[in-house]
């Protein structure tokens, strides 16, 4: 088994540099130079120092010479240094990381806490008025724009009712909090994002649950539960649910890159410095150093939750026999 | 004799004891002053503190609460001390010696000396550092210093900006002479000389400063300064409407039509005075049809910028005629802008050929139909919805235009440094010195350089370069309103208008003055009462 899992992970090797390789090339494909924001026009910044800039940052070298040194950096775990302000590329994304985990972390409980419920039911209770409603609901989330309704609701809750803080993730005047003020704090800042993010993701997961869970219960082996007796909480939660939760592992180990994505129409309109602020930011700052670090970390936690979900596959359902399906 | 004095003594102190009362009766005592903070929206971050780096908005704003330069614009924008007492000018504009202020400290409590000046302009000079300053400092020959409270620059050839080119902040030598300073931590713990100290940058969140209690002008009244990151402009209008933010710049619907409601009037007060910045449409003078003056003095006619005023900016803006500030000397009043009138137009283009053979509306020449593409970058309204009722005017007198709308980077890599474009609209956000060399003299048309539009006329080149090297105030002036009236006929550009500035602060701020440099020159001076305060 061990075997199979260091070959598995060794073929993601070339699949994780060719995705850096493809991704360095197409970023440079966008005009513009990471030196522009400095100096295009701002008539203060002579032609002299903007050459002057552009050779500091190595940016009168061919792209593949650029690719080389930052490959070279690369292996050693070193990301490089911002262009916009030279920071360490690890560091701008450490300390982005942690609100945004949280944040993507407590919206994925909140989205299989609500919505495999809602899906079991609405599956169990198919057709009926509850299982029209979840649905309406559902598909309300799903294609209310989100930034819309944030709006709304900061607008409702911040002003009108005057319970929630409006944006951020701190009071201004935290530091003289104690420390349960300061975890209050943090969690009133964080009712808003975290209920909108789960929000839109509700429909997803529900409906797939809902579907999933109808064809486990059409199945024999749940007519044979019924047939010995056994009540209907026992059925559905013990042998149904089992079976039908299997494929939402596949979708689990989907979502792990998805924790340290954000998004950036949301954590800004929330005032969050998250990741999809400093992606976005970077993007448009052509701020190479950080575009690629993202990139890089996301390529990463992509395979890896892809591998993640076969190994856990292999221990969920035993007919899966990862050593003997060469091409999987 | 001596009982008249006798009087005479308890008169005067009664009269001082009564002006005292007048005094005490508007204005409160000083400990009644100070405390609360304010707190500042601002859409992006700062990038870096390091100030000869430092070349974006917000980070500028930073900087120049934490550091001094040599000089500084005073509200009426002319050049007044800030770190230098005095200076003197020598040899026809050769020679600058400032004269140190004595009492400036360090915010880690060493001394401010020339040593600190002359350590900002190596860095200033070192060609291992990132800085986009280094141009105006190119032109010093050497900078010497004779003694601790004594910097004297000799310059190549006299250069009228240079003064105020030491409005470039000073930095610390004692910190930073052994430091990178591209990768330096003082980046984000800077210490200056400033009204204000650094205390924390949480990035993305927040950056706080506190008071000097020792800074050379007097302890400024607010405590603390914070600086809040808020990217979305309708988030901080939500944030106004909790009074979670203090002050924030507001656009001009805002202005006009979403702030006059009571809680607004109750708790905020509303400023407005001219910008920096004007915005225009630029010609590609390589056209054959832009090249003739007559086709764009025409064009000039045909555009009503009083109606885009009053449309886009609910009339918070001002029509321009130059590439100068308008409260300033350097701006010439007696240009008037020329009326709308769209028959004159086409009369004008008339007598040039343009005239519209075919009766389908649009003119042509020579088989010719007269149309061209205007660039505008993505993310400006007020812009867009310019180029769209130019495009509406133009229409009116047979003129097609179009509207492309390109991202930033784009937009100035492919189109306008290539040279690649009819006509642009864009802005020009100014310095406070009049200089503009880099726009408009001739020899700047390299890829990359700002006259980008080919502009080429031996009189403005010439007015150019005797306005850099002449210091006197008056004889600069007569300069530059030349340089405007020149460049008002001749419309290489059609200068269209600048949008104001519309602050809002929270009412508990006294003491708050617009000036035509704008509100925050008096900074240190803005508080408010006790009784009024909202934060430790």
């Amino acid at each position: 088994m061990l075997k199979v899992i260091a070959k598995r992970f060794m073929g993601l090797v070339p699949v994780f540099f060719g995705i850096t390789l493809i991704s360095f090339f197409v970023i440079h494909l966008a005009p513009g130079k990471p030196t522009d924001i400095q100096t295009s026009l701002n008539p203060k910044v002579s032609y002299e120092a903007r050459i002057r800039l552009e050779k500091l940052y190595g940016l009168d070298k061919p792209v593949y010479l650029q690719y080389a040194d930052w490959l070279k950096r690369f292996v050693t775990f070193d990301f490089g240094r911002s262009y916009t302000d030279d920071r360490q590329v690890s560091e701008k994304i450490a300390e982005r990381l942690p609100v945004t985990v949280l944040i993507n972390a407590l919206a994925l409980i909140l989205i299989l806490g609500v919505g495999i419920p809602l899906g079991v039911i609405s599956a169990v209770k198919r057709g009926s008025l509850w299982d029209r409603l979840t649905t309406i609901f559902v598909f309300i989330g799903f294609s209310t724009p989100e930034f819309w309704l944030a709006l709304l609701l900061m607008s409702l809750f911040g002003i009108n009712l005057g319970w929630l803080p409006i944006s951020g993730i701190r009071s201004l005047d935290f530091e003289y909090f104690s420390i349960t003020g300061k975890a209050l704090d943090i969690s009133r800042h964080l009712i808003l994002p975290v209920f909108l993010s789960a929000f839109g993701s509700l429909a997803g997961i529900s409906r797939y649950m809902r579907t999933s869970m109808i064809g486990v219960i059409g199945q024999d082996f749940i007519r044979t539960a019924r047939a010995k007796g056994l009540d209907e909480y026992a059925v559905i939660y013990k042998h149904a649910l089992k079976n039908a939760v299997l494929p939402v592992i596949t979708l689990i180990g989907l979502s792990i890159p998805g924790l340290i994505g954000g998004s950036v129409i949301f954590e800004s309109i929330f005032a969050i410095p998250g990741m999809g602020r400093l992606f976005y930011e970077s993007v448009m700052a052509r701020d190479y150093p950080v575009i690629m670090g993202v990139l890089s970390i996301g390529a990463v936690l992509t395979l890896l939750g892809n591998l993640l979900a076969d190994i856990a596959y292999y221990y969920a359902d035993p007919r899966i026999n990862l050593a003997s399906e060469k091409e999987l | 004799m001596s009982v008249s004095r006798i009087v005479k003594i308890p008169l005067i102190s009664l009269a001082v004891f009564f002006l005292s009362l007048l005094f005490h009766d508007s204005s409160l005592a000083d400990d009644q002053k100070f405390g609360d903070a304010i707190v500042i929206s601002s859409i992006a971050d700062a990038r870096t503190l390091v100030p000869i780096l430092a070349s974006d908005a917000s980070s500028s704003d930073i900087c120049g609460m934490i550091f001094n330069a040599l000089v500084k614009y005073d509200k009426d924008i002319s050049i007044v001390g800030d770190l230098a007492e005095s200076w003197e000018i020598l040899d026809g504009g050769l020679v600058i010696v400032f004269h140190l202020k004595k009492n400036v400290l360090w915010h880690d409590g060493a001394p401010f000396t020339s040593k600190d000046v002359a350590f900002t302009y190596s860095k200033l000079m070192d060609p291992a550092v990132k800085t986009p300053y280094s141009g105006d400092f190119e032109r010093i020959l050497k900078l010497q210093t004779p003694d601790d409270y004594t910097v004297r620059v000799t310059y190549k050839e006299p250069f009228s900006p240079a003064l105020s080119s030491w409005g470039m902040w000073i930095m610390p030598e004692h910190i930073l002479k052994n430091e990178d300073l591209n990768k330096t931590g003082f980046s984000r713990h800077p210490v200056g000389t400033g009204p204000y100290k650094f205390k924390v940058w949480q990035t993305g969140q927040k950056i706080e400063l506190v008071s000097n209690h020792e800074y050379f002008d007097g302890r400024p009244y607010i405590d603390r300064y914070i600086y809040r990151i808020i990217p979305d402009d309708a988030t901080i209008f939500l944030e106004l409407q909790t009074r979670g933010v203090d002050l924030s710049m507001l656009s001009p619907l805002q202005y006009a039509r979403q702030t006059g409601n009571d809680f607004f009037k109750k708790s905020y007060q509303k400023f407005r005075y001219p910008s920096f910045g004007f915005t225009y449409m630029a010609y590609n003078l390589s056209d054959p049809k832009f090249r003739n003056v007559s086709v764009r003095r025409a064009l000039n006619y045909a555009v009503n910028k009083k109606e885009i005023v009053d449309t886009i900016f609910f009339g918070l803006g001002r029509i321009t005629t130059g590439p100068y500030m308008m409260d300033s000397w350097a701006y010439n009043k007696d240009v008037v802008s020329a009326s709308y009138d769209p028959v004159k137009a086409k009369t004008l283009l008339a007598d040039e050929g343009w005239r519209d053979i075919d009766s389908d509306g649009w003119l042509e020449k020579d088989g010719r139909e007269f149309e061209f593409t205007l660039i505008v970058n993505q993310g400006n309204a007020e812009r867009q919805r310019t180029a769209e009722m130019m495009q509406k005017y133009l229409k009116d007198i047979g003129v097609r235009m179009r509207i492309r709308v390109l991202e930033w980077n784009a937009l100035i890599n492919e189109f306008i440094n290539k040279k690649k474009f009819d006509a642009v609209l864009m802005g020009w956000f100014l310095g406070r010195d009049p200089d503009n060399y880099d726009i408009w003299h001739s020899s700047k048309t390299r890829e990359g350089e700002f006259n980008f539009i080919g502009y080429n006329n031996s009189e403005v080149d010439r007015l150019l370069e005797e306005g850099r090297r002449t210091f006197d105030r008056k004889k600069r002036e007569i300069i530059y309103h030349r340089i405007h009236e020149i460049l008002y006929a001749e419309q290489p550009y059609m200068f269209l208008y600048s949008g104001d500035m519309l602050p809002i602060i929270s009412k508990r701020f006294h003491d708050i003055e617009v000036s035509p440099i704008g509100i925050g020159y008096n900074f240190i001076k803005w508080y408010v009462p006790k009784e009024d305060q909202r934060y430790k």
